[in-house]
């Protein structure tokens, strides 16, 4: 089944690495996912996070604040 | 303690390079060599040090601490002092003052946190110590969180709440004290320390060029311009010195790991303590992006008063300084 992914952040730097990184696991593991950037502040806040880059898989927040590494994102999406 | 670093330089300029001592050229190398290393080493650990802090002390852990007691007016030294261990990125201002309304938290208790966050940083107080030494650090600080609590207490003096943009208040019209229940991640540290371990080197890298840069800049400057050639211009009796340096600081951010160092030129060649703190504060402390940002939540006024209070409070101590140090 299709994973939804979404990304919270402001569009800062730390954010844009965060993007790449998912990206990167999910085609060098051939994973089905739908990647969403969320930008907007009104729908961040919607997911009560008070620190970005959030991850959000299928809507359940997995990481905030920090930017995970290439195994971890992997382990998230099994 | 870091003896051995200025041997090392020593080494390296005057038998490898066989640079005669005493030239400007050989000089202003020692000088780099000395202090790019001493800073790095520093940087790392301050860094590292406040990872750990951090990985235990989750934001969310703070936000509900902070709405969870009555603290009596001690919460806007509480409130300064989780600001110095949490890192603060000026992308993260906006959901972070979010976070903090809809939980209740007065909003003079968030200012404590949106001004000492950035002001004391780790980087800051790597530099710090690696540039002034310990006992300039402690009171860097000291003053730093002294300055966050008390332009919190005229923050709200001013009963800002109107000046919040209409949505904001909405928030605020719902905030309770509630205590969202977030899962905190139960690992031991051995399982914590590659995660903080990879946050210092991504930090430390993102940084290293703006150090050596600046460290570049005033290793020139020291071998090339006189002890004591900004006396002259920059006394102490010049009134005018502190609110200048000041907000000249304001605009400038991104650059704070590179400004330091020279800044410590600067202050070895005579400009005055009090200035030199001032400035550095503006430069690490507020920041034109971040105005831009809390443009979502604040009007203009709002945040042309929270500038303002906060700059004042920079030269007031700018001057504080000046006549203590």
């Amino acid at each position: 089944m299709s994973k939804t992914i979404k990304i919270l952040g402001t569009g800062c730097t730390k954010c844009q690495l965060m993007t790449n990184v998912v990206k990167e696991v999910i085609s060098e593991n051939n994973i089905e996912a739908n990647i969403e950037k969320v930008e907007d502040i009104m729908e961040i806040m919607k997911y009560n996070v008070m620190s970005t880059p959030a991850l959000v898989i299928d809507d359940v927040i997995s990481i905030k604040g920090r930017i995970p590494s290439k195994n971890e994102i992997l382990e998230l999406l099994k | 303690m870091f003896n051995w670093i200025q041997n090392i330089a020593d080494w390296f300029v005057y038998d490898v390079l066989n640079l005669e001592k005493g030239q400007h050229l050989a000089e202003a190398l020692n000088f780099f060599i000395y202090d790019t290393t001493k800073i790095l080493i520093l940087l790392f650990i301050v860094i590292f040090f406040m990872g750990i802090v951090n990985s235990y002390f989750p934001i969310d852990k703070v936000k509900n601490f902070l709405s969870r007691n009555k603290l009596y007016g001690l919460e806007y030294l509480m409130a300064s002092l989780f600001g110095v261990v949490t890192p603060f990125c000026s992308c993260s201002s906006v959901p972070l003052f979010i976070g903090f309304v809809r939980g209740g938290i007065p909003l003079g208790v968030t200012f404590a946190f949106l001004i000492t966050s950035p002001l004391v940083n780790e980087v800051a107080i790597g530099l710090f110590v690696g540039l002034f030494g310990l006992k300039m650090t402690i009171i860097y600080v000291v003053s730093g969180i002294l300055l966050g609590t008390i332009s919190d207490v005229i923050l709200k003096k001013l009963k800002l709440e109107p000046f919040l943009t209409p949505w904001v208040k909405e928030v605020l019209a719902n905030a309770q004290r509630e205590q969202d229940v977030f899962i905190a991640e139960q690992q031991t540290l051995k399982q914590r320390l590659p995660i903080i371990w990879a946050e210092v080197l991504k930090i430390l890298k993102g940084i290293i060029p703006f150090v050596i840069i600046g460290i570049a800049i005033g290793g020139l400057m020291h071998g090339y311009i006189p002890e004591g050639f900004f006396e002259q211009y920059m006394d102490k009796d010049n009134l005018f010195a502190v609110p200048i340096a000041t907000i000249l600081a304001v605009p400038m951010y991104s650059n704070a790991s590179g400004i330091l160092p020279v800044v410590q030129v600067l202050v070895a060649k005579g400009i005055p303590i009090g200035t030199a703190i001032a400035f550095m504060m503006g430069v690490v402390g507020l920041s034109l992006p971040e105005a831009m940002l809390l443009k979502k939540v604040m009007s203009l006024k709002l945040i042309a008063i929270f500038f303002g209070v906060v700059t004042l409070c920079i030269i007031i101590s700018g001057y504080l300084f000046n006549l203590i140090l």
